[in-house]
């Protein structure tokens, strides 16, 4: 045992056990859904580059709308995540593989069904979801359309995958650490998605619950979202944020993870407050559970609810505050260079922060009431989402894919996606504060003409940012196929870890008896 | 038993490859697909109708049900084989405390949805408070009480009166199930499935004392009539539902009451019969195969895990469904 | 005006004009202006505050960013290790942690002292002068005004921009999208409470410039109020998703003076009186015929087509309700189809709307039944359910 490599052909891939096969389908998985959401939003966009309607009706609008937010939420970004601890935790904690290998195939197995049928539903009768990604009833329970029913069962299996896989990652990180892998010297990926886990474990069964309560209002008469029967639809927001808010914790805290890695690499300097950098993960955490209703200040919540919640909600910032601080005094008196997953971490530290702010600004309950809903919070998501979430995946991709593959990818090519996205991103992005504050509501196909030319500027952006994703494919593509070969285990002179402890490419089966852990291999 | 490796740690077993993971998938897709076409083309529960959504449903379940019965049994065999380092077996027991925490996680949606209503929601609707002070527009002198013996739309005399649209017709029940008073206990339905699940709950403890005393015997014993008890307890629910229909007027459709009774308790019955099935699967495997030993016994220890955790979840439920 | 080449030049250009623009605050009264950045501002007392609030709370933010950023760009910038910069090591300092932990949380501390101030005054929705009830459907708004003694007047508000603008075969027009046929008329210097609720999904209720942004819940009322210091025009959206023409459900209120207001009013239940008549009154087919046409035309031609042909909804012509039996076919008039886009147009058509377009379903697009049905036929329907 040990010495196998990987069996040929499909059933590779089907019957595999190895967590780096997982990680590996899980990443294209992941990759092949951003390509898929962003073609939904580019359609978005290609529809608001002028006011009228040109190419879609609003009834598909909504539904690309609908479908980009979820496609990219459940699709894109948690199994990208999921894919790198596939891929790095065992690694980095000196593990043969993860705790349950072959429930681990299975997590991930499902997930290319449960979005085939959440696609087909586009080509159903009646279209598909077209209720937002945060498909509030009655919207999506009464007046929906019939093939919400998919919808619902595709996310139960969606979330019995995130699940599996979160469990599969706790066993992993609290049961296989190699001797004198001790909690406070993992690196600090593995902590953020020890408690990203956690975030899920506690929180996809509320989902769960959620579109089941929708799925029993829809079909076997029953009344929580209806006030005739004494339901009310607010509740859905109750339990659905619920879920939600911890869930965009979910999306950001791994990212957390790998910008703390690559930081301290590329400043070769330790990374600064370790210590502080967990306990403000495990707040930020904790605090994601105590301020979901900050998505529902225009319900009509009594004062007291409002009040709480925007307390809890601006109390998030202090400890998202000790994290920024950290990562900038890392490079503080470092020796920096700038590969391309340093200037996507650096991008994303700074552009992250211009989310928070604007979260911040929504915290503020009586602000809120003219932010709500307008573009204004489409902009404060995609700061922290893309530039946060998907800058720091990309950051990921570039700063392992050596050791994934045993090549270099093109570091120009990288760059220049570097650079197109940043100036795309913010092209894009930007100006959606300006019209979000002037009034314009979000999720609308069509709009003033006071909103046209932030809009034309927006699109603009969109399309340079989604040309620059191409690139991305292009330079990965490239580099395993045309690479150029190295065999350094350590790939970056400033890397720190177990990771870079075995060969390059990272050999089918790693660590088969554990490493002893040395203090200067403990966390980067 | 566990194999060692040349450092002297144990070798954790990762097994090779297998096709379990593709044919649970295909089992659940099957079954997950057949089930909500049999919801949506309104065939549900009409054998006449001439579509294959319940077929599909049905053949999916079966083979789900058989991948993880072999999936189970690989398990066990590599196990009794003495592939499972201690480490593996730590690997399984945190599996399954979070597996249950995930569980727990799903019940709470369902008991912060019936907080909300009773809380807040339906005394809003009557007018209490001042987020609800200007509802009498729209519900007339609706009153909250709970059980919620009279929906907003009753209290209004019928859809007809409704402001919003129609949506559907939700009438009270004419009776609820809630706790009667101490004078009635003994013909309460609900007082005789909090003995016997609390009565199980001892009884697969005792069970697992006696394995732990390599009391083969007592184990059997007591561990058959904890599972007869699940039975019983299923059989007094679906009793207590077929009452609450046929003579209670008690349905899914009688509004929030209705909706969060059978919603909480229906939950709640299904994971009983969930823990039923795997505790008489060991209990199975003990008779028939000779299975586990006084310190080794995963299999039992996690279904007792789970056995008592519905339990817990049903003292939550006899507290704010039927008494308060 | 809406000319292709000349925004494209202006977008080039469009870093100067934001420059320019950045934070300068225009008032979105009557029409927005363009390259607007800012918040709206509020001619409301409450309104104004929220403005300042959500200054502060930008410059607090502005201030922290160029400290943070600063510190960041610094870094990057001076420890480069192409200039030589050789890397130290230490990795913790106590005073320092604490310090930026404290630090951010007085700052919070500052935010939300106002915020709390302003939030409290907004909830405060007592001792209005003026109810009005407001609900949404898909995809209009009604208003009821609550007259304490009277009756009460109410009337829709749809969307007034024509297809043709949307369809990019005419000109649009600077409140494109935001025009109705109905504006909501309100005193100026008066405390107007908003009752807004929902007949089917959620909606809410926003106007910037009256610092009003409330959910509309199927089933629940929620409140809110306004006090316009200021006579205008003032327009806003349905700010929360409602299906297919969320996007077209604007909100116009006028805010004009108290006497205009009296005079508005006045036509309004001379209105009402005459509509109340009207109800008592026989008509003739051609009369029906011409009244539904006109109904149909504004309420139904969405869902069913022009011709009757169907669309969203089933097809008018040769339909079994439409030449089936009357009361059928008054029925779903009044009660909708539930769970279908058909509403229950009880509420929302008055009975002589109702009997006139029931009359012209069945005797148009081919279908002759020749039957008429008088407001009196719906005014027992309804009694009778
Ligand atoms: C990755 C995802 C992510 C992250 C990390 C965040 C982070 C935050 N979000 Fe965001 N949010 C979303 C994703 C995310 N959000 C999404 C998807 C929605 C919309 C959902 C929908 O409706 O579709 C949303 C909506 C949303 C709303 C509701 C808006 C509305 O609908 O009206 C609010 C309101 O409070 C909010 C607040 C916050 C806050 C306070 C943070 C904080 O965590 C931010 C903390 C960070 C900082 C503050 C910056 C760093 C700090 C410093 C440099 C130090 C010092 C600063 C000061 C003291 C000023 N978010
Ligand atoms: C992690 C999540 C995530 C990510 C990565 C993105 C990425 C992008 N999103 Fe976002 N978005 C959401 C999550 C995300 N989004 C959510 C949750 C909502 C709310 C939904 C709701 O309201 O219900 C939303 C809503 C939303 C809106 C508002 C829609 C509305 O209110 O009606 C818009 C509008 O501009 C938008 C744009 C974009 C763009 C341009 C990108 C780009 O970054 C995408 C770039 C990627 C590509 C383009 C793919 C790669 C390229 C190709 C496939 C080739 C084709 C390319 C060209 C033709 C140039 N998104
Ligand atoms: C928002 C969409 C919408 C609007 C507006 C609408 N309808 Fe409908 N209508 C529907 C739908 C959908 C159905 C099909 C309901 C069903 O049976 O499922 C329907 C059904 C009908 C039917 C029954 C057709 C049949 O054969 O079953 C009639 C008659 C009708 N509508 C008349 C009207 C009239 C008159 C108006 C205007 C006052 C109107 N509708 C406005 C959507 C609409
Ligand atoms: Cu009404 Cu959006
Ligand atoms: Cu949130």
């Amino acid at each position: 045992m040990g010495a196998h490599g990987p069996a040929k052909g499909l059933s590779r891939w089907l019957f595999t056990t190895n967590h780096k096969d997982i990680g590996s389908m899980y990443l294209w998985f992941s990759f092949a859904m951003f390509l898929l959401g962003g073609s939904f939003a580019m359609i978005i966009r290609a529809e608001l580059f002028q006011p009228g309607l040109q190419i879609v009706e609003p009834e598909f609008f909504n539904q690309m709308t609908t479908m980009h937010g979820l496609v990219m939420v459940f699709g894109a970004i948690m199994p990208a995540f999921v894919g790198l601890a596939n891929w790095m935790i065992p690694l980095m904690i000196g593990a043969p593989d993860m705790a349950l290998p072959r429930m681990n195939n299975w997590s991930f197995w499902i997930l290319p069904p449960a979005f085939a049928l959440l696609a087909s539903t586009l080509f159903m009768e009646g279209g598909g979801p077209n209720f937002g990604w945060t498909f509030y009833a009655p919207l999506s329970t009464t007046y929906a359309p019939p093939s919400v029913t998919y919808f619902i069962f595709g996310v139960h299996i969606m979330g019995l995958s995130s699940i599996m896989g979160a469990i599969n990652i706790i066993a992993t990180i609290v049961n296989m650490r190699a001797p004198g892998m001790t909690y406070m010297k993992m690196p600090l990926f593995v902590w953020t998605w020890l408690i990203t886990a956690f975030l899920l474990v506690a929180v996809m069964p509320v989902l769960a619950g959620a579109v089941t309560m929708m799925l029993m209002d829809i079909h076997f008469g029953t009344s929580f979202f209806s006030a005739a029967g004494g339901g009310d639809p607010v509740l859905f927001q109750h339990v659905f944020w619920f879920f939600g808010h911890p869930e965009v914790y979910i999306i950001i805290l791994p990212g957390f993870g790998v910008v703390s890695q690559i930081i301290p690499t590329f400043s070769r300097k330790p990374l600064f407050g370790y210590d502080s950098m967990v306990y403000a993960t495990a707040s930020i955490a904790f605090l994601s559970f105590i301020v979901w209703a900050h998505h529902m200040y225009t319900v009509g919540m009594p004062i007291a609810g409002e009040l709480f919640f925007m307390y809890a909600t601006m109390l998030i910032a202090v400890p998202t505050a000790a994290k920024v601080f950290n990562w900038i005094t890392t490079m503080f008196k470092g020796s920096l260079t700038f590969e391309t997953p340093m200037l996507f971490s650096i991008a994303f530290v700074f552009l992250f922060t211009v989310g928070g702010f604007s979260g911040l600004m929504l915290a503020i309950a009586p602000a809120d009431f003219q932010y709500h809903d307008t573009y204004f919070v489409v902009a404060h998501f995609h700061y922290t989402m893309v530039a946060g979430a998907i800058f720091s995946m990309s950051a990921a991709v570039y700063y392992w894919l050596p050791k994934w593959t045993g090549k270099m990818y093109n570091e120009t090519m990288g760059k220049t996606h570097f650079w197109v996205s940043f100036v795309g991103f913010n092209l894009t992005f930007f100006p959606q504060h300006f019209v979000g504050l002037a009034g314009m509501p979000r999720r609308i196909p069509d709009y003033n003409l006071m909103f046209a030319d932030f809009n034309m500027m927006s699109s603009i952006g969109a399309f340079i940012y989604g040309a620059s994703q191409l690139l991305f494919l292009f330079n990965v593509v490239r580099t395993i196929t045309h690479g150029e070969k190295i065999d350094d285990p350590k790939v970056w002179d400033g890397a720190h870890g177990l990771e870079w402890t075995v060969p390059t490419p990272a050999p089918y089966h790693t660590f088969t008896t554990p490493p002893e852990v040395k203090e200067s291999e403990a966390h980067g | 038993m566990a194999s060692q490796g040349n450092t002297g740690h144990e070798v954790y077993y990762v097994p090779e490859s297998s096709k379990l993971a593709v044919c649970a998938t295909i089992g659940l897709v099957l079954t997950i697909f057949g089930a909500a076409s049999g919801i949506n083309d309104g065939t549900f529960g009409d054998p006449n109708e001439s579509t294959n959504s319940w077929f599909i449903f049905w053949v999916g379940l079966a083979f789900f049900a058989a991948t993880l019965f072999v999936w189970f049994k690989t398990a066990i065999t590599e196990h009794l084989a003495g592939k499972n380092s201690a480490q593996l077996k730590r690997s399984y027991v945190i599996g399954m405390q979070w597996f249950i925490f995930s569980e727990v996680m799903f019940f709470f949606a369902f008991f912060l949805a019936l907080f909300y209503i009773r809380w807040f929601a339906a005394p809003w609707l009557a007018g209490e408070g001042d987020a609800g002070r200007s509802n009498y527009l729209l519900w007339g002198d609706f009153s909250y009480s709970w059980p919620l013996m009279q929906t907003p739309q009753d209290a209004i005399g019928g859809v007809a009166n409704q402001v919003m649209a129609n949506n559907g017709v939700f009438s009270g029940p004419e009776r609820s199930m809630a706790f009667p008073g101490f004078g009635e206990l003994f013909k309460w339905l609900p007082f005789y499935n909090t003995v016997i699940l609390l009565t199980s709950s001892v009884t697969v403890h005792w069970a697992h004392h006696a394995l732990l005393h390599d009391d083969r015997k007592k184990f059997h014993q007591w561990l058959t009539v904890t599972v007869l008890l699940g039975v019983v307890f299923v059989g007094l629910q679906i009793l207590e539902y077929y009452e609450a229909y046929a003579h209670y007027g008690l349905t899914l459709e009688t509004g929030v009451y209705g909706t969060t009774f059978f919603m909480l308790t229906g939950f709640h019955g299904f994971h009983v019969a969930m823990g039923m099935i795997m505790l008489l699967i060991q209990l199975l495997r003990s008779v028939m195969k000779g299975h586990f030993t006084k310190d080794d016994h995963f299999g039992f220890a996690a279904s007792s895990w789970y056995w008592h955790f519905v339990d817990v979840v049903w003292i939550f439920l006899m507290l704010v469904v039927y008494i308060f | 005006m809406y000319s292709q080449a000349k925004r494209l030049s202006q977008l080039a250009l469009s870093p100067v004009l934001l420059a320019l623009t950045l934070f300068s605050s225009g008032a979105w009264a009557s029409n927005g202006q363009r390259w607007e950045t800012n918040m709206t501002t509020s001619v409301t007392e409450v309104g104004q505050k929220i403005y300042d609030l959500h200054m502060l709370v930008f410059w607090i933010c502005v201030i922290v960013g160029v400290v943070v950023f600063g510190f960041l760009f610094y870094s990057v910038f001076a420890f480069r290790k192409s200039q030589g910069a050789k890397a130290s090591n230490f990795h913790e300092n106590t005073t320092l942690e604490v310090a930026w932990t404290i630090v951010p949380f007085l700052i919070l501390v500052v935010m939300a002292w106002p915020a709390t101030t302003t939030l409290i005054e907004i909830y405060d929705t007592d001792d209005a002068d003026i109810d009005i009830l407001v609900t949404g459907y898909q995809w209009k708004w009604k208003y009821e005004y609550i007259i304490p003694e009277g009756d009460n007047i109410s009337f829709f508000s749809n969307l007034l921009t024509d297809k043709s603008e949307i369809y990019n075969t005419a000109e649009k027009g600077s409140n494109y999208l935001l025009e109705v046929d109905e504006p909501m008329v309100i005193p100026v210097d008066k405390k107007i409470r908003f009752l807004i609720t929902a007949n089917d999904v959620l909606h809410a209720w926003w106007v910037p410039a009256l610092a009003v942004k409330k959910d509309a819940i199927p089933g629940f009322i929620n409140e809110s109020w306004t006090r316009a210091e200021e006579t205008g025009v003032y327009r806003g959206q349905c700010a929360e998703l409602c299906g297919r023409d969320h996007g077209y459900m604007p909100i116009v209120v006028n805010v004009v003076e108290q006497a205009e207001y009296d005079q508005w009013l006045a036509g309004k239940q001379a209105e009402a009186a005459e509509i109340k008549q009207l109800m008592a009154q026989t008509f003739s087919m051609d009369e029906l015929m011409q009244r539904g046409k006109a109904v149909y035309t504004r309420s139904c031609v969405a869902c069913h087509g022009a011709n009757g042909e169907g669309g969203v909804g089933k097809p008018i012509a040769g339909s079994p309700i439409a030449t089936g039996g009357v009361s059928e076919h008054i029925g779903l008039m009044i009660n909708g189809v539930p769970g279908s886009a058909m509403q229950a147009f009880g509420g929302q058509l008055n009975d002589v709307e109702l009997a006139a377009v029931v009359t012209y379903s069945r005797n148009a697009f081919g279908n002759n039944m020749g039957d008429k049905v008088q407001p009196i036929d719906i005014y027992n329907f309804k009694k009778g359910q």
